[in-house]
């Protein structure tokens, strides 16, 4: 135990941690620009400088350590004037524009020269300093007139987001921040925004759109990928104005990816406001939620129920897909498959599709295979923390498949993937390394999922986990399986796969075409829409006007997930609640509605009155959904998939574009904007 | 304009014995002298190809060079002319007339600290080193010392007619021994 | 008044009239089996170089023998960087040194080299020292050539590979840790301590630096004995020291002299004396750009050493004497001391990135005497605000000047402003 007395009162620490943290755990808050808990110590901004007694100079908190016995003075008059200084010397050349800055209202400066400043400058002298602004790309904005210098971006971009783009040139008062003009080749700059403690750094998207004191902010769930972030929606008349990360340790940190952050102007585009039914002529036309829904109920009881089928796509929710499941049941129809791209999982075995290491662990690891998986475009937020573990905890990474820039070094095996079956026979560096490994983990992607040998591969990566003891008595789960779609889990957890004789998804497709399907739900399902056999009568639900719309005899209009409080269970197998932060356009309802509607004119016995009736049903039907935000180990057992012999085969990126995965992102003018100048560009960099 | 910029093969062989004088897993350590061979070849001054040839070369990020190339004053960002005059003017010269000096050299080559015309460009520079020696004038690599006013005018002359000026001590001292016949 | 008896000077080379190259300067005593002092084992080394009293001759002054001393005693890579990027106004012995004593460097840094166990060793020489680099580097490879450096350096049995490594033109980098970021490819901005270079320097591996003048007394000091250099000089001030007299003297020149010399006999004996007499003098920067000016009055009696200095609110710093004479604007002269320091800060900290400039904005503003009388104050203030404040001591030596101008000068700044930017009638 460290005793240490901090303005007159002791206080003991059970490990040496900074000043500045261990001042913050009792309550004391020290003033910073520089300092960031995330962030490598730089101790520049010299604004966190305190009195330790025995020290002739006043010290930097954030760049020294607590020891036993040591006497901190924060409160001085002495500190005081510290502070004051610092503040002074950094409104020098900060222009006093904050009315026009969007920074305004959540700005550290702005806030520390009220509490810790002096009233007025002293500073009489020409303002020396008006900076060119920097061209960053087009997902955040420069006024760097307004830079304090603390280099937050710079150490991000390098440490974090592994990616040197940024840096400071010049030198003394002419030192400025710069990416030399170029867009930050990073799924994750956006973050800088966050990190910028000024506002010299901001959100193009959002500049002059608003002051945040107008905004209405929700706490709710990103879909943008599997990990299920933790974000805020930040709203203002029924419009999303921009979307920020909230902290969650465990998940997502403080950060958040570029697509999550920036993919919301996606929500104004192509949006089905109003439900349609096909007429006679062929023709989408707009109709009343009576027509479409009786429209729907006489093509349900006109089809025999074994030829009625269900798909559920990448961005629907725990509710819609438990009562799509029911209505399903309640038919009697067995066709139903929230496996839209193929990818093998085995809903009956809980543990054999999830991230069993947890996010918040895996980088604890000290050996990683990846397995047909590109965490950077994957999983942009998880991939920070596989950095970390590679470049700080001293993580061995090994990839079976694609290649791609992870920013980190990893040792490429091979695109085979065979040479799983080398690993578990004990053959090569890999196999080697995960023998003597601590904790050793496989990231099993959905690339490898996809592949015609889904189950073999599967059952192959249990058959290694048990051979490596990759579950370990201790807790440690090193099986992982990473999605790349919001709810999946929560798909796979529901059960959301076909019953006894039901067709899978990538059956249907055919099935249409021979009249074994006469009738099929896309439930934001868009992909394969084109595919269906013209024959095939389709109802739609969701809510962008894409090719599964396009496709459909019935349109009826849902939420975006910024529209309705929902539940989705990421990767690692967390369920989370959503909330609603804006109304849907027109007369768009909540999925769940539309289903519940649809449960009841089918007469079905059990009537959803509201959302508390499905979550009910829903942990009744899995006990996951119970709690919100828990991560529980589940049950370890190693029979997944189909035991048999691996064929040589290569393995496919399933992302092509990180900017567009999804039709919110593939309708929002920012993310085609960073498509054309960070992504191509990137494509043609590689072929340099 | 573009200035494409590829190391002379001279300079790659001298690039070598630099690289071999750092650890092998610190080349980044070569930067500086990299700019400075760069810099010579390519007229006195880095151009941005020439900073994304040493950062390929040396495998660092071209931000990381373009630091390093913009914190340095004796790495020239921008062209010069072919003759680059720097008159210190921190105090110890100062005192010793470089003033004087500047002057000299404003009226004689028409041009303000900063600029370039006829191929010469004229610098205003932060100590040199050499104060004992006083004023100093930095021509290209060479210091001229113990400089006064007249002479460096004619010397200017011969600078502006391109012909070679003596560098060194402008009254005959070697280093920075005592003047003879002033003093003890 | 005791001067340097010329047995006891240890730069006899200090101006050139002898050779610079390894044949002269083993005919005046370098390299005399330099192998014999290594036998002697690197404990003794520290403890000799530790008894002889010498302290860094940087600048800070800190006990050489001391600093050897910190290096752990392990089986990792050490350095050995010799800080000569010289850059501190007014100071320009080790530019002597080298052109004219390079075998001093060498030897001396193959000595403290072993003492510290470095197997390598860089010297950062400032870059505009061309000529002198190129100098230094022939030394080198005639070192090289005779097997004074290499394996088996000086057939000591100890081997020693030593590097020249130019600077770019920035004063920062004599800065230790700044000099060692820029030794590793980066700008020159100084580093947080702890840690310190003695644990983790150059690479993140044990590191002395030591400035070029340190080093090149190494080797006499070795061998003559620490009890002679510790005989010479003042009493924690020991031995000889190369003092630098620059500005308004008759005869501005480089000279090693004992420590503890008074002022007016080191520029009257050496330096010709002050342009005018010495009743011309208006005041003395006793030890380079970043210490306190002082008065005519403080200057009559004060002597040079670390603690003399110190007691007069001002330093020895690098013993380089700038002279002034009552013609002199003094506030100019320490407002272009504060464009220097505005110049050449690295732009890390806030008070030194954002003081520097308004220290020489505002103290231009009083000289041309559009100020206020509070603006004084206004300008102490400020130089409190950045010393102290920064990792470096870039913002201390860029606040001193300033200080010493308003310890001494305070009348000249007040009638600069009540007279609307006119000097004091002399």
């Amino acid at each position: 135990m460290i005793k240490v007395t901090i303005d007159h009162k002791q206080h003991t620490f059970p490990k040496v941690i900074s000043i500045i943290e261990a001042c913050q755990q009792v309550g004391i808050q020290i003033p910073h620009f520089c300092y960031h808990p995330k962030l490598d110590i730089a101790g520049n901004c010299r604004m966190c400088l305190v009195d330790v007694e025995g020290s002739r100079k006043p010290i930097p908190s954030c760049a020294n350590m607590i020891q036993d016995g040591m006497v901190i003075h924060t409160m001085t008059d002495h500190v005081k004037k510290d502070r004051e200084g610092v503040m002074e010397f950094l409104l020098i050349n900060h222009p006093l524009d904050c009315p026009i800055c969007d920074q305004a209202g959540e700005c550290d400066l702005q806030d520390q020269a009220l509490h810790y400043g002096r009233d007025r400058s002293r500073y009489n002298e020409e303002k020396r300093r008006s900076v060119t602004d920097k061209h960053m790309g087009p997902l955040i904005s420069t006024t760097m007139t307004r830079c304090i210098h603390c280099t937050r971006c710079v150490r991000f971009a390098e440490d974090i987001a592994g990616v040197t783009d940024i840096g400071a040139v010049g030198r003394g008062e002419h030192m400025e921040i710069t990416t030399l003009e170029k867009a930050i080749q990073s799924e994750i700059s956006g973050n800088v925004i966050d990190l910028c403690p000024v506002g010299a750094l901001n959100s193009k998207p959002y500049q002059f759109q608003g002051r945040p004191w107008e905004l209405t902010h929700t706490d709710t769930i990103d879909v943008m990928d599997a990990l299920g972030s933790h974000i805020r929606v930040d709203s203002r008349g029924g419009q999303v104005f921009r979307i920020k990360p909230r902290e969650m340790e465990d998940i997502n940190e403080i950060w958040l990816s570029d697509k999550s952050r920036f993919a919301y102007d996606g929500l104004l585009s192509q949006r089905l406001d109003k439900p349609y039914v096909r007429d006679d002529k062929g023709m989408l036309q707009p109709a009343s939620w009576d027509e479409a829904f009786a429209k729907v109920v006489q093509q349900l009881t006109a089809t025999p129920n074994h030829k009625i089928a269900a798909l559920a796509g990448d961005l629907v929710d725990c509710e819609s897909m438990l009562l799509m499941k029911r209505l399903m049941h309640h038919i009697g129809s067995q066709h139903l498959d929230c496996r839209v791209d193929g990818a093998y999982a085995d809903a009956q075995n809980p543990a054999s599709f999830v991230f069993n290491t947890s996010l918040s662990d895996i980088d604890t690891a000290d050996v990683c295979v990846l397995v047909g998986t590109n965490p950077r475009w994957e999983a942009p937020v998880l991939n920070i923390r596989l950095r970390r573990g590679v470049v700080s905890n001293g993580m061995q990474m090994f990839r079976i498949g694609f290649e791609h820039d992870l920013t980190y070094p990893v040792t490429d095996l091979g695109n085979d993937v065979l040479l799983l079956a080398d690993i578990l026979a004990g053959k090569g560096k890999a196999a080697k390394a995960l023998k003597a490994a601590q904790r050793p983990a496989l990231i099993i992607g959905q690339s490898a999922l996809q592949s015609a040998q889904g189950t073999v591969i599967l059952n192959t990566c249990a058959q290694i986990a048990e051979k490596y003891n990759l579950v370990r008595d201790d807790g440690w789960n090193g099986f992982n399986v990473l999605h790349t779609s919001a709810n999946r889990v929560g798909g796979l957890d529901l059960e959301f796969v076909p019953g006894e004789n039901g067709l899978c998804a990538s059956d249907m497709i055919p099935a249409t075409h021979d009249g074994r399907i006469s009738l099929m739900f896309l439930l934001g399902m868009d992909d394969i829409a084109q595919k269906i056999s013209k024959n095939t009568f389709v109802v739609y639900i969701g809510h962008h006007g894409d090719k599964g719309a396009s496709r459909a005899d019935v349109i009826l209009p849902g939420c975006a997930y910024t529209e309705k409080s929902a539940i989705y269970v990421n990767t690692e197998g967390r369920s989370q609640y959503a909330h609603k932060a804006v109304n849907p356009p027109g007369d768009a309802r909540e999925d769940w509605q539309i289903i519940a509607e649809l449960l009841s004119r089918m007469g079905h016995q059990k009537q959803y009155a509201s959302i508390h009736d499905v979550r009910k049903d829903l942990q009744k039907e899995n006990s996951e959904f119970s709690e919100n935000c828990s991560f529980s180990k589940r049950h370890w057992d190693p029979n997944m998939g189909i035991k048999g012999t691996l064929l040589t085969e290569e393995l496919h990126p399933i992302i092509t574009n990180f900017y567009m995965t999804n039709v919110i992102s593939k309708y929002s003018k920012i993310m085609a904007q960073c498509t054309q100048e960070i992504a191509q560009k990137n494509t043609k960099g590689d072929t340099q | 304009m573009s200035h494409s910029f590829k190391f002379s093969a001279e300079n790659h062989k001298k690039i070598k014995q630099i690289l071999a004088k750092y650890p092998k897993d610190h080349p980044q350590s070569a930067v500086m002298p990299l700019l400075d061979l760069a810099q010579a070849q390519n007229d006195g001054w880095l151009s941005r190809e020439a900073i994304a040839a040493i950062a390929e070369l040396l495998q660092m990020p071209v931000i990381r060079v373009q630091e390093v190339a913009s914190f340095y004053t004796m790495y020239r960002l921008q062209p010069v002319g072919k003759t680059v005059i720097q008159v210190c003017t921190t105090t110890p010269c100062w005192l010793r007339g470089s003033d004087d000096l500047m002057k000299v050299c404003k009226t004689k080559l028409g041009i303000q600290p900063g600029e370039t015309k006829n191929d010469i460009s004229l610098f205003e520079v932060q100590c040199l080193g050499a104060c004992v020696n006083a004023p100093i004038v930095q021509i290209n690599d060479a210091y001229i010392e113990d400089v006064n006013p007249e002479a460096f005018g004619r010397m200017l002359d011969d600078v502006i007619a391109g012909k070679p000026v003596k560098t060194g001590s402008m009254i005959g001292r070697v280093s920075s021994e005592p003047m003879k016949g002033s003093g003890s | 008044m005791t001067f340097l008896n010329e047995q006891d000077r240890i730069f006899k080379n200090l101006y050139g009239f002898l050779g610079w190259n390894l044949n002269a300067a083993e005919q005046r005593g370098d390299w005399d089996k330099t192998a014999d002092l290594i036998a002697k084992g690197a404990d003794w080394m520290i403890n000799e170089i530790k008894a002889s009293g010498l302290r860094g001759r940087g600048g800070a002054g800190f006990s050489t023998g001391m600093k050897w001393s910190f290096i752990p005693k392990d089986n990792q890579q050490h350095y050995l960087v010799v800080n000569a990027d010289e850059g501190e106004p007014g100071t320009c012995k080790d530019r002597d040194i080298i052109r004219n004593e390079p075998h001093k460097i060498i030897e001396g840094a193959l000595l403290a080299a072993s003492a510290i166990g470095a197997s390598v060793g860089y010297i950062y020489i400032r870059g505009e020292f061309k000529r002198e680099a190129d100098i230094l580097e022939t030394a080198i490879k005639e070192a090289y050539d005779k097997k004074l450096l290499g394996k088996n350096a000086a057939g000591s049995g100890f081997d020693f590979d030593l590097y020249v490594h130019r600077g770019a033109g920035a004063y920062i980098c004599g800065e230790e840790t700044a000099l060692l970021e820029s030794l590793e490819g980066k700008k020159g901005q100084p580093r947080l301590k702890p840690p310190f270079p003695a644990i983790k320097g150059l690479y993140g591996k044990p590191t002395v630096i030591n400035n070029i003048e340190t080093i090149a007394v190494v080797p006499t000091i070795l061998r003559r004995g620490a009890s002679w250099f510790a005989g010479l000089g003042a009493a924690k001030s020991c031995g000889t020291k190369v003092f630098c007299i620059s500005g308004h003297v008759n005869a501005p020149c480089n000279v090693e002299e004992v420590m503890g010399i008074s002022l007016k006999d080191l520029i009257e004996k050496h330096a010709g004396g002050v342009r005018g007499g010495w009743d011309n003098l208006l005041a003395v920067i006793p030890g380079g750009s970043s210490v306190p000016v002082l008065p005519k009055t403080i200057c009559d009696t004060v002597v040079m050493d670390f603690d003399s200095l110190a007691a007069v609110k001002s330093g020895l710093g690098t013993a380089a004497v700038i002279v002034m004479d009552e013609s002199t604007d003094i506030v100019e002269a320490i407002a272009r001391l504060s464009k220097f320091y505005m110049h050449e800060s690295c732009g890390q900290c806030s008070p030194c990135r954002e003081g520097t400039g308004w220290l020489w904005r505002l103290l231009t503003r009083i000289q041309r005497g559009d100020a206020d009388l509070k603006d004084i104050d206004l300008l102490e203030d400020i130089t409190h605000q950045i010393e102290g404040h920064t990792i470096c001591a870039l913002g201390d030596a860029a606040a001193w000047p300033v200080q010493g101008l308003i310890r001494h000068f305070k009348h000249e700044l007040i009638a600069r402003i009540e007279q609307g930017g006119r000097r004091l009638c002399l």
